[in-house]
């Protein structure tokens, strides 16, 4: 074996953080100067929740509608920058050549998936944030502050299983093909999980099924936490989402390698 | 390891290197090395095999067989790719960033990047500095793309057909730009299907076809390797009766004449001449790079070149 060429003996180590960092800030603002993923990402959370908890009368027997409503379109909003951040972007990335050109470069490979991570989640964040004005503005949800940090911690923790869903679904198709297959995932499992209208609207058989969705399993911990359902039992739905998270990136690599 | 052996250790080297794709042999056990400081051009057509050579210096690929090295090292682990810079092919880059912005963040991967406005100036970008990259045109994103080449100063590049797509009076400042980074001490790998390109910038030429390595020297080396002349003339002779003759290498029809290669043109001409009286509009030329070139990477299909009616 060949010792390592004193020319790259001579160089330097770059800066540890400064990549990951720059990564972050510029995958971020790329997210952010394309409409097209920031105005749906923001906005149909909101909307939606706004028609369906405030616009919309009924009563809901023992639950508080606005705050249940919070809970499942908090879901529901950090699920869209995950899929889409991640999975699309991805897809978009390797079909314009831009990750073939990473792939050449110096760039630590973490930084690529940590700066994708952390645009996931500062959109994720944006979200939460606006559903929690109209929840509380316009809802009348009352929620103390220790429990909405917990919720947004929830939800914010629950984004990363989606970010892995993204990064498989990234890693299976290429380009425009990424956008139907997340929305082939992101709408159908949504409304399957209860996030629109709450599941006990929905006939026995899709309740029972509900639980092959692991948006369904962040909806259970989301809803307990803001009081809405009771007993939740919080470790068995974090280990689902723990499993699922495992079993994405797993494919995900797989798929990687292979290619 | 004395210093005496440091200038002429190869910065980068294929040793028997394959790779496949389904059932296209792409680089068949090839060798190949990169010494500090020169320019190399990797010379061949579509499909020859220099992008896949590229592929597997700079990590992209793997080989199925056979040995790459980066300075001494895999060059599939990043850090030994602090030492390159590399522009690709078709590596296009986020429509929505400013230029500037992809420069900073493309440098802050190296351990002593250039000053970002001498980057800029290099490549030519500075006046589109705050420009996004999508607003810009092609000729301008090639460009961008060198820049971000160049902006970790690395001791070498790779740079893989830079110029297709560009107007001759950017591909005359393109290799000044590749000069000067020669002269301060950069080693440039390029590929190229443009011979002018190999003969104006490389001291040495790696001719690819076939996934094989056909040829291998200097620019003046590669011609004499395929000496030999053009021959044009208006004859009366056919196509198929010409062909049949073992002087000549090659041949097609120019307009009215018939334009032969021939390594002996003598006695060519003396067959030629004699038989057919007829014959006018002579003219002898010597072989472009571009011909040699042909004539070399054919070198495997010479008995049947064209000798058809």
């Amino acid at each position: 074996m060949n010792t390592v060429h004193p020319v790259l003996l001579q160089l330097d180590r770059p800066a540890l953080l400064r990549p990951y960092l720059l990564e972050a800030g510029y995958e971020f603002l790329r997210v952010l100067r394309t409409p097209a993923f920031t105005i749906p990402t923001l906005a149909f959370p909101l909307v939606f929740y706004v028609l369906f908890a405030v616009v919309l009368p009924g009563q809901w027997s023992s639950f508080h509608k606005a705050s249940y409503l919070f809970a499942t379109y908090g879901v529901f909003g950090i699920m869209g920058p995950a899929l889409f951040g991640f999975g699309v972007s991805l897809a978009m990335d390797r079909q314009q050549g831009w990750l073939e050109l990473k792939r050449v470069s110096p760039m630590p490979a973490g930084a690529y998936f940590f700066a994708k991570i952390v645009m996931s989640l500062a959109f994720a964040l944006a979200v939460v944030l606006l559903l929690s004005a109209a929840a509380i503005g316009l809802g009348g949800v009352r929620i103390d502050p220790v429990t909405w940090l917990a919720l947004v911690a929830v939800l914010l923790l629950g984004a990363l299983p989606f970010c892995a869903l993204g990064l498989m679904i990234g890693t299976l198709a290429k380009g425009q093909s990424a956008v139907a297959i997340v929305n082939l995932v992101y709408l159908p499992m949504s409304v399957l999980s209860g996030l629109w209208i709450p599941l006990f609207a929905f006939p026995a058989l899709l309740q029972k099924l509900a639980v092959l969705w692991p948006s369904w399993h962040l909806a259970q911990l989301a809803l307990g936490v803001v009081g809405q359902v009771p007993d939740v039992r919080y470790a068995l739905h974090a280990g689902v989402l723990l499993a699922f998270t495992a079993l994405f990136l797993v494919l995900a690599a797989l798929r990687l390698r292979r290619g | 390891m004395t210093k005496a052996a440091f200038p002429s250790r190869p910065l980068a080297q294929l040793r028997g290197a394959s790779k496949r794709y389904g059932a296209t042999l792409a680089l068949d056990a090839i060798d190949l090395s990169i010494h500090p400081g020169e320019v190399l051009a990797l010379l061949g057509v579509n499909g020859a095999g220099k992008s896949t050579a590229l592929g597997l210096l700079t990590g992209r690929l793997s080989a199925d067989a056979g040995d790459v090295e980066l300075f001494g090292a895999d060059p599939r682990e990043a850090a030994v790719r602090r030492g390159i810079g590399v522009m690709l092919q078709d590596g296009r880059l986020p429509d929505t960033l400013r230029v500037i912005e992809q420069v900073r963040l493309q440098s802050s991967y190296y351990p002593r990047p250039r000053p970002i406005d001498e980057t800029l100036a290099l490549a030519g970008v500075t006046d589109l500095a705050q420009r996004r990259y999508g607003e810009l045109s092609g000729g301008q994103q090639r460009r961008v793309q060198f820049a971000l080449a160049i902006c970790g100063a690395p001791p070498l590049l790779f740079v893989d057909e830079p110029t297709v797509g560009l107007d001759v009076e950017a591909r005359r400042g393109f290799w000044q730009v590749l000069r000067q980074l020669r002269a301060a001490g950069t080693a440039i790998v390029l590929t190229t299907h443009y011979l002018e390109e190999a003969d104006a910038l490389a001291e040495r030429i790696v001719l690819l076809a076939g996934g094989r390595v056909r040829a291998e020297g200097s620019p003046a080396g590669i011609k004499a390797r395929a000496a030999g002349k053009r021959v044009l003339a208006r004859t009366r002779l056919s196509q198929a009766q010409l062909a049949a003759w073992p002087e000549v290498a090659r041949l097609q029809l120019d307009g009215e004449r018939v334009e032969v290669h021939s390594g002996q043109v003598e006695a060519l001409l003396r067959r030629w001449l004699a038989a057919d009286p007829a014959l006018d509009e002579l003219e002898v030329r010597p072989l472009s790079l571009e011909d040699a070139f042909l004539t070399l990477t054919e070198q495997s299909t010479e008995a049947t070149l064209e000798k058809v009616a």
